[in-house]
């Protein structure tokens, strides 16, 4: 059995295999600095319909249709932040799949690592607190209970 | 105290329990979008008839009193089922409502309206879609209310229910006819 090569083979193609993209070829321009332009937008937007997947992924009429947009707009002359900004200005923030920094999405960016700093902080606090507590001395009854185990155990 | 300190998870998790119960119990579609568009005014569009007819539709249209816009497509099954909803409304409560037809083809739209009926006021029609993406149109049907100064003031995602109208619309138009 050479099932190694076989497989080797298989990873082989798997590792190479681009993702996916669902830009039809007569949507391309045919500029290819532009057309590298409208891909790196393509990634950034949300297709509305499916709501998890970019532009550039989705097949859906929407996604299309903003992708010929995307592409007239820098046909046009429009910059990057141009673009974007048209297509917010119709879809809102949600359109963009990596949220922008404002007021608004401060606990989005950060939410997490203030938990995680908070967490840290009372863990310290917890270890110094347990560090610096000295045993409470043993009450009376204590010392005559232990007197007594230990008496019992000599016992024997 | 300590004691009440492990019971701190425990009522973290029944409050999120709770909350979560709550979101999904009240209906609501967590897919709808909000629109980013609310109290702008309408984007300028200018929409031609559906061949035989000689209305169209224009940002300018609006205005004057409340009015509804409905986007509609003759292949979009939800739009039929809130085709009665929005006929009652356009017939019987004597809102004036005006249509967008998105990509549709012109012969399927009008068979359409022939065979469930025409409450619209005036129609464009919407060939390449380009006039619902201005508006933030993601999906068909969807509704707006716009105010008497042409502004939209209200976006509904998604077929108009009965309860729809009652609890959201209807106040609304009434309060923007003051």
């Amino acid at each position: 059995m050479r099932l190694r090569p076989i497989l080797a083979g298989l990873f082989l193609a798997l590792a190479l295999a681009a993702p996916a993209h669902a830009i039809e070829p007569q949507e391309q321009l045919a500029d290819p600095a532009l057309e590298h332009r409208a891909r790196e937008l393509g990634q950034e937007l949300r297709c509305l319909v499916c709501q998890n997947q970019s532009i550039d992924d989705s097949n859906a009429d929407l996604a299309r249709d903003l992708r010929t947009i995307v592409r007239e707009r820098l046909t046009a002359g429009d910059s990057d932040d141009q673009v974007l900004e048209f297509v917010t200005a119709r879809y809102g923030d949600y359109v963009l799949l990596r949220p922008p920094f404002r007021t608004g999405t401060l606990i989005l960016w950060f939410g997490p690592v203030v938990v995680l700093v908070a967490a840290i902080i009372a863990l310290m606090l917890r270890r110094r607190r347990r560090a610096l507590a000295e045993p409470a001395p043993l009450s009376p009854e204590e010392s005559r209970r232990l007197a007594r185990l230990l008496d019992e155990e000599k016992a024997p | 105290m300590r004691r009440l300190l492990f019971l701190l998870p425990l009522l973290l998790v029944a409050v999120l329990a709770v909350w979560i119960g709550w979101l999904l119990l009240s209906g609501r579609d967590p897919q709808a979008l909000p629109s980013a568009l609310i109290d702008k005014p309408l984007p300028p569009f200018t929409l031609a008839a559906l061949p035989g007819r000689s209305d169209g539709v224009a940002s300018t249209d609006f205005g004057g009193k409340p009015m509804l816009l409905n986007v509609f497509a003759s292949w979009c099954v939800p739009c039929l089922a809130e085709h009665p909803v929005i006929t009652k409304l356009g017939k019987e409560d004597g809102i004036s409502v005006l249509a967008i037809n998105y990509k549709d083809k012109p012969a399927d739209a009008l068979a359409w309206l022939k065979r469930n009926g025409d409450p619209y006021v005036r129609i464009g029609a919407d060939a390449d879609g380009r006039a619902a993406i201005d508006l933030g149109v993601y999906g068909v049907p969807e509704t707006f209310v716009i105010d008497t100064a042409g502004r939209i003031r209200y976006r509904h995602p998604g077929p108009l229910t009965p309860d729809i109208v009652d609890r959201e619309i209807r106040p609304l138009l009434a309060e923007l006819a003051k």
